[in-house]
């Protein structure tokens, strides 16, 4: 055997420079934490630095609060469903049922991703609206005397303005889902006898459950903290979270009040966050 | 219409023929497939037997898939008319055609184990559940895979899976089974026990009608029966395995076939009848061989597979050309020589050498029997 050769001893290994950590985290604790820090200590002191606890649990059982909370849960919640079943029904036709332009269509839908949330809103109210095209047309057609169509300014016209704005979020994953289903599996489900509601229930419904949950947690999320819709839709009695911290901190001047529901606010969305990551995990988005 | 496998008759039919489905016949009566003014299927009429294995065969394009899809109603035919048994299907969905298939990434359902696999076409056309049961267990057994009912698709191997999707296809008793190149995603070891055991099932199963689609044409003459060869959107030529490999109507079929030697010669003496010997002229030699409708004087192709050409003569290899030797690849159980012949380069598939081998360039006799040989008409077509 040839005599063992002394192997140079490896370099030491350049550990990159630890210090780039410190602009992005400065960065952040500028742009981010600090901002978060003040909201949470605007919620727990008072003005004098002393904790105030009482007012925290005050204003989490007042009645304003509660029906605020409520309020968002209740239009999140139906909006996300009804995004859900809107992308679900989209996203099959563009993706399984062959026709022309259904990539345009795709793509067109997309732009709303684009676009601030209020114009949708906007658009409704020239729609639907009280001298909107529909009651403008129902009015002229049955000689009315007052607009019978009156959804858009209530929890209705905010549900229905948010599943607009908000389906793309749920049809751009199930559109990148569906696209890695194998057609052999759909083919071969058809010739073995089962037909198109089976294949979507058994097939196609299995393998998109991950962009389903993923497009459905970012929706609730987007919807818990939409502010412009609601506001712009000023329907009465349907105060959310984002819009009650906001008449509570510009019209009130109510801070310690603004900033407690803040917190609320913001527990809300990092729990939906949360879940969001976890569906996305599981997707690899 | 209802498919006709599970109505309550069929449940009786359990043991000797677990499997054994009655086979229909399928018939393409002038059915042509067209993409916009792309025409991929020229109007093919064609008949499988009941039971019988056709192979469609050619090269990429040549529209044998499509076929099989415009059987499995993918595909809508823009013209003629496919008949399975006594039914039209041609516009039927695929659900209500009764078949089964197999595809060459197995499509099975990732999320559901191999029992459920097995079980969807049954569940799906509204079997009950003992007959579910019986039928997913006599299905894995034929294609031996009972001991991983209980496994997803991801915890087997390749050629378990195609098992699995075969199973899957058998348990619906189909009227036909179609195979699109099911075995192209295997490695060449699994390949080979594959096509084995395909031909144990249809042993086993000699009703079922199979429509086998391949460009691997081991495959098909292990297997099929008859064989279509496609070309261009056309049948080139369809007939039985062994008659089609031993005397192929034309050069596309000899070519595509097994890779048959070619001689250009012209026939010095007209074949008897359309199976006699004719003789025919290479340079300065006379060759004998199965002759069709050719007339002396006619310029055709002098077939001849690279096995039956043999290093020495004998009184049966009476048949007697001279080549240069260009080439020696040795494959362990076979040589492969090539020789020109006269400008046409032949290839020798010989099992075993002579002592001494003529060195490269050198003149080298090759023998072959008149039986083994046939002419083969130039067709430019194919």
């Amino acid at each position: 055997m040839a005599d063992a050769v002394a192997l140079p001893a490896p370099m030491t290994r350049r550990v990159p420079g630890r210090l780039w950590i410190v602009p992005p985290t400065a960065l952040l604790a500028l742009l981010f934490f600090y901002p978060l820090a003040l909201i949470a200590r605007q919620a727990f002191f008072d003005d004098s630095g002393v904790a105030n606890v009482a007012e925290f649990a005050r204003v989490l059982h007042a009645r304003f609060f509660l029906n605020a909370l409520m309020n968002t849960i209740t239009i999140s919640v139906a909006a996300t469903a009804g995004c859900l079943i809107v992308g679900l029904v989209l996203g099959l036709i563009l993706a399984f049922v062959p026709f022309p332009g259904s990539g345009v269509i795709a793509r067109l839908i997309d732009t709303f991703i684009a676009l601030p949330t209020f114009l949708v809103t906007l658009a409704f109210t020239f729609l639907y609206g009280s001298a909107g095209m529909l009651n403008a047309g129902l009015m002229e057609m049955f000689s009315l005397h007052a607009p019978p169509v009156d959804f858009l300014y209530s929890t209705w016209g905010v549900i229905l303005a948010e599943v607009t704005v908000y389906s793309p979020f749920v049809l751009r994953p199930l559109l990148a889902a569906f696209s890695l289903i194998d057609r052999g599996q759909i083919e071969a489900a058809s010739v073995l006898g089962a037909r198109p509601f089976r294949i979507v229930r058994q097939v196609i419904l299995p393998a998109a459950v991950p962009a389903l949950i993923a497009g459905g947690s970012l929706c609730l999320l987007l919807t818990v903290n939409e502010f412009g819709i609601v506001l712009f839709i000023g329907a009465k009695g349907v105060i959310t979270l984002p819009l009650l911290i906001y008449s509570k901190a510009i019209q009130e001047s109510a801070y310690q009040v603004a900033c407690i529901i803040a917190v609320v606010n913001i527990v809300l969305s990092l729990g939906l966050f949360g879940l969001y990551r976890l569906a996305a995990g599981r997707l690899g988005v | 219409m209802s498919v006709p496998a599970f109505t309550g008759s069929n449940v009786v039919d359990v043991d000797a023929a677990k499997i054994r489905g009655a086979g229909s016949n399928v018939h393409f009566d002038k059915v042509s497939v067209a993409y916009g003014t792309h025409v991929v299927l020229h109007p093919l009429t064609l008949d499988i037997a009941p039971g019988e294995i056709l192979a469609m065969i050619g090269p990429s394009g040549s529209g044998k898939t499509t076929a099989l899809r415009a059987v499995a109603g993918f595909v809508k035919p823009a013209s003629g008319r496919i008949r399975i048994g006594a039914t039209d299907v041609t516009d039927l969905p695929p659900y209500e055609r009764g078949l089964g298939m197999v595809v060459q990434n197995y499509a099975l359902f990732p999320h559901m184990r191999v029992e459920d696999n097995v079980a969807f076409g049954l569940r799906a056309q509204g079997a009950d559940k003992a007959l579910i049961g019986e039928r997913v267990k006599d299905s894995l057994a034929t294609v031996g895979m009972s001991g991983f009912a209980g496994r997803y698709p991801r915890e087997l191997s390749g050629g378990q899976q195609q098992r699995v999707a075969i199973a899957r296809a058998l348990a619906v008793r189909p009227r036909v089974l179609l195979l699109d190149e099911p075995l192209s995603a295997l490695d060449a070891q699994i390949r080979r026990n594959m096509v084995e055991e395909i031909a144990k099932l249809h042993r086993d199963l000699p009703g079922l009608t199979i429509l086998y689609v391949t460009h691997d044409q081991t495959e098909a003459l292990t297997l099929a029966d008859k064989i279509a060869i496609m070309r261009d959107g056309r049948v080139s030529s369809h007939g039985a395995t062994g008659e089609l490999y031993r005397r192929p109507p034309n050069r596309f079929t000899a070519e595509f076939l097994g890779r048959a030697n070619l001689l250009p010669v012209t026939v010095a003496e007209a074949a008897a009848g359309p199976k006699g010997m004719a003789t025919a002229k290479l340079g300065d030699a006379v060759l004998a061989g199965a002759g069709r409708s050719e007339k002396p004087g006619d310029r055709t192709l002098l077939c001849i597979r690279p096995q039956h050409l043999s290093l020495t003569g004998d009184e049966e290899h009476t048949n007697r050309i001279v080549g240069t030797l260009k080439e020696v690849h040795w494959q362990g159980e076979l040589t492969h020589l090539v020789l020109d012949v006269d400008g046409t380069p032949v290839r020798v598939s010989a099992t075993r050498l002579p002592v001494s081998l003529p060195e490269r360039g050198s003149a080298m006799p090759l023998f072959f029997t008149p039986g083994d040989t046939s002419l083969v008409p130039e067709d430019v077509r194919g």
